[in-house]
């Protein structure tokens, strides 16, 4: 755990701010694989970040937090810090490293989603990979522009219409040399629409990659009921709510990180009932077994589980 | 290993050899398995205590590292980088630089000039004083891994992640345990261990393969694995195998004196991290040599070592490469138990 203090914050675009965090003795922070994301404490809520800036012994971490309406609050309460605030901090997780055998790197980001395409592309600046960047953001939205210019003074290319970008996309996705890997972040529908372009072109699965921080929270979902075997209770789990909270309120505490679906800590064993996983950790064969599901975002497909807890 | 040097062995063990042995067996039985704990938590047995650093500098370094230097001049293969781990054998020096100036302080020291590209390393054992600009190979008198790999007592792995696998794309191995980096360089985590009985099985190298793949940089493991060897040879990798392969008939005709002093358990400790750039897992192998008759000095490894051995199974005693002289073993440490009464 770090804590680190805000030093700067700056708009970077209408909606979004950049905080700078680092040590209060100003010490370089761990590096991080392009693509990290860092966990932060934001009051009431956990969220993740993706990482921008430096990866090397960073003398500070930059992130850029998108204000959102609804949520848990996290985003809401990062924008309400000042410099000389202190935040506490989870060492960067790794879950979109650029991959270093692809022959090209192509990077697809949808607003906010812009925020690990930028780390990976000065990666690949560093190190003189091949790449090429399509961003897709609302017009006067845009954010980052002149680091991704800077970045990608070549292979850049801006869209603030949907049409225009499906066409480069297309144009794009049709053109890659075989070993290009696909990079894509963004809202979940338009990753699933890039992902299934790609695959539309015969993009095979290993070399598409997503980074699922998207600004759509997952879909609330529909009540289910968990008999906690060993506590002899039952719980009802409302829509909206994850199986980890009501959990935590019924005093069961179970060791937990991203509560987003992505680090695995929370996984509890399920003896009965299917669960409807949602996590992105699980692999197809884990999932498929049901016995087992990540408590932060997975629900029910029937109307109860029941866990050993 | 020449009988009569072999013979004075004991008496020339420096006592951090003994006081820093990770000895590797928790129960009187050992089999295979998915054995990783967090690294950097000091592990105390009967005769000291090791593990505290993921890197380890002992009396043996200046011996170890000429060793090594020889190995290399003689065989080039030990040290291969595949085209593009290029990023991650930058990581890795950093990695190890950062370690070894984190456990030894007073002796190595990493100092970045700014907030550029330029370290300063600085190896006070071996009188090294290096500025270089990071990613730069001018700037180092040899590949970064080459260069690093000369300050370690530790073998280096490289793996890198894609396609849900590891592949071992990079390294620098002149102490393998009767492997070849050579000839596994550009294979898979699985491949490599094809040859070993009884894993696949029992699951535990996918399960190892998935623990790898889910490693983040700010948590690095460690795991142990051993083996008997005779004397203290660390190059008993396949390539020099017409070498020290005939010890393993020879050993039996040596007496009872010679035998312990020869026969060496050998343990690896192995720490595996994730390299915080490339993203790439190291695997950084440690090799620690400790002759049978130090270990009969310590009476609870003499004890332990003599239970596991003498209900290992066959397959996994031929494996590790001392089926012929098992039994001899069991029976010199079984002659060294306490005296009752």
């Amino acid at each position: 755990m770090l804590q680190l203090v805000v030093t700067e914050i700056t708009e970077a675009s209408p909606q979004v701010r950049t905080l700078t965090l680092a040590r209060p003795d100003r010490a370089s922070l761990p590096s991080f694989t392009p693509g990290s994301h860092l966990v932060l404490e934001c009051g009431p809520s956990v969220n993740a970040y993706s990482l921008l800036g430096d990866s090397r012994m960073p003398s500070a971490y930059t992130i850029s937090v998108l204000k959102l309406g609804a949520g848990r609050g996290g985003s809401r309460w990062l924008h309400e810090r000042s410099p000389g605030d202190m935040v506490t901090v989870r060492p960067p997780r790794s879950m979109f490293p650029p991959m270093q055998k692809a022959r090209k790197h192509l990077l697809i980001a949808g607003g906010i989603g812009v925020t690990p395409i930028l780390s990976h592309l000065r990666a690949a600046a560093r190190w003189g990979h091949q790449t090429e960047v399509l961003y897709s953001h609302r017009p006067g939205h845009g954010t980052h522009l002149d680091e991704l210019r800077q970045l990608a003074p070549e292979s850049l290319r801006c869209f603030t219409r949907r049409s225009e970008f499906h066409a480069a996309l297309q144009e794009s996705l049709g053109r890659q040399p075989i070993g290009t890997h696909l990079y894509c972040c963004g809202p979940e529908s338009f990753m699933d629409t890039v992902c299934r372009s790609a695959e539309e072109f015969g993009w095979p699965e290993g070399r598409i990659h997503t980074e699922r921080f998207g600004a759509d929270a997952l879909d609330p979902g529909a009540p289910f009921e968990v008999v906690l075997r060993d506590s002899q209770r039952t719980v009802t789990v409302e829509p909206g709510r994850s199986l980890l909270e009501v959990l935590e309120e019924t005093g069961i505490s179970v060791p937990n990180l991203c509560r987003q679906g992505f680090c695995g800590e929370c996984r509890i064993p399920v003896t009965a009932g299917t669960p409807l996983h949602r996590d992105h950790y699980l692999e197809d064969q884990e999932k498929a077994a049901d016995d087992s599901l990540m408590c932060c975002v997975s629900r029910a497909q029937t109307d109860s589980l029941e866990v050993p807890l | 290993m020449n009988i009569d040097l072999a013979s004075d062995l004991a008496s020339d063990l420096a006592p951090d050899l003994v006081r820093t042995f990770p000895f590797p067996f928790p129960q009187d039985i050992y089999r295979y398995s998915t054995n990783v704990e967090r690294a950097g938590a000091a592990v105390e047995t009967p005769a000291g205590q090791w593990g505290e650093s993921v890197v380890h500098i002992d009396s043996e370094y200046a011996h170890e590292l000429g060793e090594r230097q020889a190995i290399l001049g003689r065989d080039p293969s030990r040290m291969q980088v595949l085209p593009h781990m290029r990023a991650s054998a930058w990581d890795a020096m950093l990695t190890i630089m950062q370690a070894l100036a984190l456990a030894h302080p007073e002796q190595m020291v990493l100092e970045r000039e700014g907030e550029g590209e330029t370290f300063l390393w600085t190896n006070r054992l071996l009188g090294i004083e290096q500025r270089f600009s990071y990613g730069d190979e001018d700037t180092l008198p040899d590949e970064p891994l080459t260069f690093i790999g000369a300050q370690v007592q530790e073998d280096i792995a490289l793996l890198d992640q894609r396609e849900g696998q590891l592949f071992v794309d990079a390294g620098l191995v002149t102490f393998a345990a009767d492997w070849s980096f050579g000839f596994d360089v550009g294979m898979s985590f699985l491949e490599i261990h094809g040859p070993v009985p009884r894993v696949h099985q029992t699951g535990v190298i996918a399960r190892a393969q998935k623990f790898l793949m889910r490693l983040q940089a700010d948590a690095p493991h460690r795991r142990t694995n051993w083996s008997l060897t005779v004397g203290r040879r660390l190059d008993v990798s396949t390539e020099t195998y017409p070498e020290w392969g005939p010890d393993r008939t020879r050993i039996l005709t040596v007496d009872d004196d010679a035998f312990g002093a020869e026969v060496h358990l050998r343990v690896e400790v192995q720490h595996l991290v994730r390299l915080p750039e490339s993203g790439s897992v190291m695997f950084l192998i440690r090799t620690y040599l400790l002759p049978l008759e130090a270990i009969a000095g310590i009476e609870p490894w003499r004890a332990r070592l003599h239970a596991v051995l003498a209900e290992l199974p066959e397959d996994m005693a031929d494996y590790k490469g001392f089926i012929a002289y098992r039994d001899r073993a069991v029976q010199w440490l079984s002659a060294r138990a306490p005296q009752e009464g």
